[in-house]
């Protein structure tokens, strides 16, 4: 196990020295001249010459790398084009929002999603089975600000049961924290709800054919400790998977969330870097969730360690 | 006189299929005494996994149910019985091995756990008393180093160890009845004459009784007392191993005797039964081997066949049993 | 073995019910994927035939007719311009499908050919391209969408190109594996083995047994690309004013959710309509050409 996850960890180095690559990139990518684009439309010459110096830009690019890369291995990525605040700084106080959301989110589509796929692979084509594969196709098919605005006008307008806007930290009280997220959190779920769904069905379906489950009926373990324990844990490789992949798009789909339910969050952060061409901010945000991905692939991949023996050898 | 270990009587399964439910068994009875071992004897599709599988009250209940008969196992009647009762029953007064020692265990458990887990479901008690017997029933079955490699997982061990794994896990509680469904079949050769040796030594030990299923009439002479031959559905011919080499005394056996391959003789060559069994819900009128046998007459295509019982014991469902002299492997 | 494999078939699930059910879950799905088929086409000519269909001009402002509700002189009513929803949605329409058929052909194109390099080539090659591709899959799609928005500049085509590039893996996974499987068949061997060029085996046999899993994967790709165009729309980075899509009219009105919620739902209802019809389709596709796709990989 422990070489397992040696070689593990060592396989992310030349994946993160490309997604490093990528996200310096960037700053080439701009059209024309960078300098000018960061400087601004109506900077002097003698303004935009200095924004060259300031970024290194006069250097050879390997070396522009170099430095960037280098400060980026320590925590710094650099800072704000317009507040001069440190980029790592202002991640770092953006990031327990955006957690709150996607730890909500994730919760919130578990809760939907591990019954939903339960009981549709036990009740094969019947009623309940339908219905969970109905909700995985409309579930995957709806745009999330969508049912954002369609929860705010339910839920926050119609019958006025939860904030249609703002967030309250933890500090402030776990209750209203907690309300906060609701909307918001069923908002950025029901599509990766949808999606574990639709896998824990097929997979839990698969599993519950294998020769081992009749095995285990055969010597009197009862149906549920059949499907919860043995059906579960080899039914769970590509739902762990899956789960994986999603935190990519929980990332994504937490910028729209919290523009339609104004949340201070990263997904916030980016959209006002983008729209101001805050280079250095956008680099650091997409360099932060890329790790993200990574250690939660890395997580996923080491649980298969566990969830199937076979992997640990290999 | 008390009642033999397992009695089943006029067993009737009917499967669910799109022209409605069919029937796959058709008056199946058959008796185990106990310490017993009995082959049920047939080619694929003449019912012997079915009928296996009912007794363990294994079958699917949305397509599958029993429309007659009994199994009755130390005088309980289990047709009918509620569903905990019976997983009560099973894994402790009666297990199944079965044919697929590199599927039948859960990739994702130790085996030691896998049959711990079996041991506290029927005997309770604490995990290390449950682990502690699985490690000796490991013991007990041939597994070298067993406090070591029960704490091994199924990919780890080889075929033929698998499947002794999968025997101790049916001994674990001592059962009074194993349905052991062809459990050497996809094994080597030499490790099939082991796992043989092994489940003749385990019935000696436990006085467990064994009902052997398999289509290979070789091992039944090798491990069972008695043979009960199944065709399509129904029970052909009841007998002692013995008297069923000698004397078959249906047709169908006689067939299945000469289409086994002979160690002794090998210059011979392997003699085939003409045609193949009849689907279910597609049964011939009259005896439903006529099609395929070699002593029909008129007589044998539209009267249905009764199980006739014999003077030296058994039962032959065969309408010219008193008039045929057939051969048997001698 | 395959004697008692049949037996315990038998025994254990019976075929012909479980085949009924197929038959029957089949034949359900593909009336469904039926049905999404015909509501695409009708979306597309809909789209088509926008100046046609348009009972105003999309782009005429009403100030003394603004926030009208449903009904009347406008089907949909009107927006905080006083515009023409029914009109501007048919309008929107054409934005939405054209930009989510430029997304997916750059993913065809940027996916198919280092699919079809990576598998006929040497293993340095693969392995290159399939780092590259794992590395790009390593980014939260959305999150990169909006970094390259936001360097190149807000606009359609940046944002379609973008999403197209996000999606190519997908492509270039899948022909890949098709090429490999392909190889390996003795087809394909024999060929080869007198002496056909690779250009030749692949237009032979290596596109016509990707083309199933391809019409799948891109009818779902359809689908995603359609969301990501609606949620950049959302977030003001895709289609710029006065040009709409139907992403953009849920933003505009977004701020009038509370007094004119007809100028959201109608949109969000015409995306998640066709999102799920193209995912329909795709999931009835697969179905259907289940066997084919099987064969080939």
């Amino acid at each position: 196990m422990l070489r397992y996850t040696v070689r593990r960890v060592l396989m992310m180095v030349p994946l993160l020295f490309l997604v490093s690559l990528g996200v310096f990139a960037l700053v080439l990518m701009i059209p024309g001249d960078p300098a000018i684009t960061i400087a601004g439309e109506n900077a002097t010459e003698a303004q935009i010459d200095a924004t060259r110096e300031r970024l290194g830009l006069n250097d050879p690019v390997l070396v522009q790398y170099a430095a960037w890369a280098g400060n980026a291995l320590t925590g710094d990525l650099g800072s704000s084009l317009f507040s001069n605040e440190s980029v790592t700084g202002a991640i770092a106080g953006r990031f327990p929002v955006t957690l709150a959301l996607t730890l909500a989110a994730m919760l919130i589509a578990l809760l939907i999603a591990v019954p939903a796929g339960v009981v549709a692979a036990l009740r094969r084509g019947r009623w309940q089975d339908r219905g969970a594969t109905l909700f995985a196709s409309v579930g995957i098919s709806l745009p999330n600000f969508w049912v954002g605005i369609l929860l705010i006008m339910a839920f926050a307008l119609a019958f006025p049961i939860f904030p249609a806007v703002g967030y309250t930290p933890i500090s402030e009280g776990v209750g209203a924290w907690a309300r906060g997220l609701v909307l918001p959190g069923i908002t950025l779920g029901t599509a990766v709800a949808a999606e574990i769904t639709r896998q824990l069905r097929g997979s839990l379906t698969d599993t519950l054919q294998q020769d081992f489950i009749r095995t285990a009926r055969a010597n009197g373990l009862s149906g549920r400790a059949v499907v919860l324990k043995h059906g579960m844990k080899n039914a769970a490789v590509p739902v762990v998977t899956v789960i994986g992949f999603q935190v990519g798009f929980l990332l994504g789909g937490s910028v729209i969330v919290e523009r339609v339910f104004g949340l201070p969050g990263l997904g916030d952060l980016a959209i006002r870097a983008v729209l101001q061409r805050d280079i250095p901010m956008i680099q650091g945000i997409v360099v932060v969730a890329a790790l993200i991905v990574m250690l939660v692939n890395l997580v996923v991949d080491l649980s298969y360690g566990w969830l199937n023996p076979k992997v640990r050898q290999a | 006189m008390t009642e033999p270990l397992l009695v089943v009587e006029g067993l009737e399964v009917e499967f669910a299929t799109d022209r409605g439910w069919v029937q796959v068994l058709d008056g199946v009875s058959f008796t185990v005494d106990r310490g017993e071992t009995v082959g049920l004897v047939g080619e694929s599709g003449s019912g012997k996994t079915v009928t296996s599988l009912t007794v363990l009250g294994l079958l699917p209940p949305e397509s599958a149910r029993i429309t007659a008969g009994s199994i009755r196992l130390d005088g309980r009647e289990l047709v009918g019985l509620p569903r905990r009762k019976m997983e009560a029953l099973r894994g402790d007064e009666l297990s199944m091995i079965f044919q697929e020692p590199m599927t039948s265990l859960d990739p994702a458990f130790r085996v030691g756990d896998q049959i711990a887990e079996v041991v506290r479901r029927h005997r309770g008690g604490s995990k290390r008393a449950a682990w502690a017997r699985a490690v000796e029933v490991l013991s007990t079955v041939g597994i070298p180093h067993a406090e070591r490699r029960a704490r091994s997982y199924p990919h780890e061990f080889s075929g033929g160890m698998r499947q002794r794994v999968m025997i101790a896990m049916a001994l674990s509680c001592e059962p009074k009845l194993v349905i052991a469904d062809e459990p050497t079949t996809a094994l080597d050769v030499t490790i099939q004459a082991q796992v043989l040796d092994l489940l003749r030594a385990m019935r000696d030990e436990f006085g467990t009784a064994v009902v052997f299923v398999t289509h290979d009439l070789g091992v039944v002479a090798d491990i069972c007392d008695r043979a009960v031959v199944m065709y399509a559905g129904q029970v052909v011919e009841r007998a002692g191993v013995d008297a069923l080499y000698e004397h078959p005394r249906h047709p169908y056996t006689e067939a299945l005797l000469s289409a086994m391959p002979q160690l002794t003789a090998r210059s011979g060559r392997l003699a085939t039964i003409p045609g193949s069994t009849p689907p279910a819900g597609a049964m011939p009128a009259g005896c439903r081997f006529h099609p395929r046998c070699g002593h029909v007459v008129d007589a044998c295509r539209d009267t249905a066949v009764a199980e006739h019982p014999l003077a030296e014991g058994g039962t032959s469902r065969c309408l010219r049993v008193s008039e045929l002299a057939l051969k048997g492997s001698a | 073995m395959t004697a008692t494999a049949l037996d315990r078939r038998e025994a254990l699930a019976p075929p012909e019910p479980s085949a009924r059910a197929r038959f029957v879950r089949r034949f359900r799905r593909q009336k469904l994927a039926l049905a999404a088929l015909v509501y695409l086409v009708l979306v597309v000519l809909a789209a088509a035939l926008a100046p046609l269909l348009a009972t105003h001009d999309p782009l005429a402002q009403n100030l003394g007719s603004v926030l009208q509700q449903p009904g009347g002189g406008h089907i949909l009513g009107t927006d905080d311009l006083g515009r023409d929803v029914f009109s501007r949605a048919l309008y929107a329409g054409r934005v939405s499908l054209v930009a989510a058929a430029q997304a997916v052909g750059v993913a065809v194109v940027l996916g198919v050919i280092p699919g079809l390099i990576a598998g006929y080539a040497g293993r340095k090659v693969d392995a290159v391209i399939m780092r590259l591709t794992d590395a790009l899959m390593s980014f939260p799609p959305l999150i990169l969408a909006i970094a390259f928005v936001g360097v190149l500049g807000p606009s359609l085509t940046n944002a379609m190109f973008v999403i197209g590039v996000i999606f190519a893996p997908r492509f270039v996974r899948l022909v890949r594996g098709t090429v490999l499987s392909i190889r390996e068949e003795t087809f394909v061997e024999a060929s080869r083995s007198i002496g056909t060029p690779t250009p030749r085996v692949i237009l032979r046999h290596v596109l016509p047994n990707a083309l199933s899993p391809l019409i799948v994967q891109i009818s779902l790709t359809a689908a995603m690309a359609m969301l990501a165009e609606a949620s950049l729309s959302f977030l003001g980075l895709g289609v710029q004013p006065p040009d709409a899509s139907w992403g953009s009219m849920i933003e505009r009105g977004f701020r009038y959710t509370a007094t004119a919620p007809w100028l959201t739902v109608f949109p969000g209802l015409l995306i998640a309509l066709t999102v799920l019809a193209f995912n329909i389709l795709g999931d009835g596709l697969r179905d259907s050409l289940g066997r084919e796709i099987r064969r080939g990989s």
